[in-house]
């Protein structure tokens, strides 16, 4: 196996998720997106932890999920408590703080 | 990159299942249905544990496994049921200015593709693939419990605050 194949999948994944955040206007698929975003370098990690020979790409892999874990928790609860508020997820319609 | 130890079971192992996952995830930013991106995301989430175990990182995978697509999949789906009164396909998940999105992906694919060819070419991850061992958790948990211990303890304070700052913000009161 090469380290650029891995890599490239990564990069991919990356580019999407970027797309994703930028093109979606529903705040749960900017979370999705996020998501791929994060295994993107998950996948990264992994490859440099083998490609080093070195256990601390795994260790930052598990800490990079558990923050994924609380960051989708705190940004579901918030998309919650704007629709509760205001009928609505979508993002382009929380314009309040625009100059 | 030669030919020969191009098509290892690994190296086929590892096409299909890259395929597999950026289709999942072409899906999960062009749907038009939230359900169905959520859906998609588990293909991608899945697939991303087989490359972790291709990479000989079991307990990240199983972890990835339990976490993602046990946990955060769920919390997806509810954030969905919750917010939206209909389960359906919507036409207005876009922005506007969507299109603006693919030239700065493609962009940044493109610059990203070509410092991972230039800088890694094709260079080998271990010399014999054949000889990759799984990593043991005991390893993992000395890292984490020794040199990593400081983060790990920054990490279990953002999770108490994380869970807090759920219950505080969601709660009817």
């Amino acid at each position: 196996m090469l380290t650029t194949q891995f890599l490239l999948l990564g990069a991919v994944l990356f580019c999407i998720g970027v797309y994703g955040v930028l093109a979606r206007k529903n705040a749960v698929m900017v979370l999705m997106s996020i998501e791929l975003i994060l295994n993107s370098v998950n996948i990264n990690l992994l490859a440099f932890s083998v490609r080093h020979d070195s256990v601390d790409g795994n260790t930052f892999a598990l800490y990079v999920i558990a923050i994924a874990a609380a960051e989708v928790g705190v940004g579901l609860a918030m998309v919650l408590l704007i629709y509760r508020n205001r009928r609505t997820i979508a993002l382009d319609d929380l314009s309040e703080m625009k100059g | 990159m030669i030919a020969t130890d191009l098509l290892v079971a690994q190296n086929v192992g590892f096409g299909i299942i890259s395929l597999l996952m950026i289709i999942g995830a072409v899906r999960v930013v062009t749907v038009n249905n939230v359900v169905h991106a959520a859906l998609w995301l588990v293909i991608v989430l899945s697939g991303a544990a087989a490359q972790y175990l291709l990479l000989s990182a079991e307990f990240v995978a199983i972890t990835q496994v339990l976490v993602y697509v046990g946990a955060v999949m769920v919390l997806f789906l509810f954030g969905t049921m919750l917010t939206r009164a209909r389960i359906g396909a919507e036409s207005d998940l876009n922005n506007k200015n969507w299109f603006l999105g693919i030239p700065v992906a493609l962009l940044m694919l493109g610059v990203m593709s070509y410092v991972i060819v230039d800088g890694f070419g094709s260079e080998r991850l271990i010399e014999n693939s054949g000889d990759m061992q799984p990593i043991p958790v005991q390893v993992i948990s000395d890292d984490i419990f020794g040199p990593y211990l400081l983060p790990f303890w920054a990490l279990s304070f953002v999770l108490l605050v994380a869970v807090i700052g759920a219950i505080v913000l969601a709660r009817k009161d």
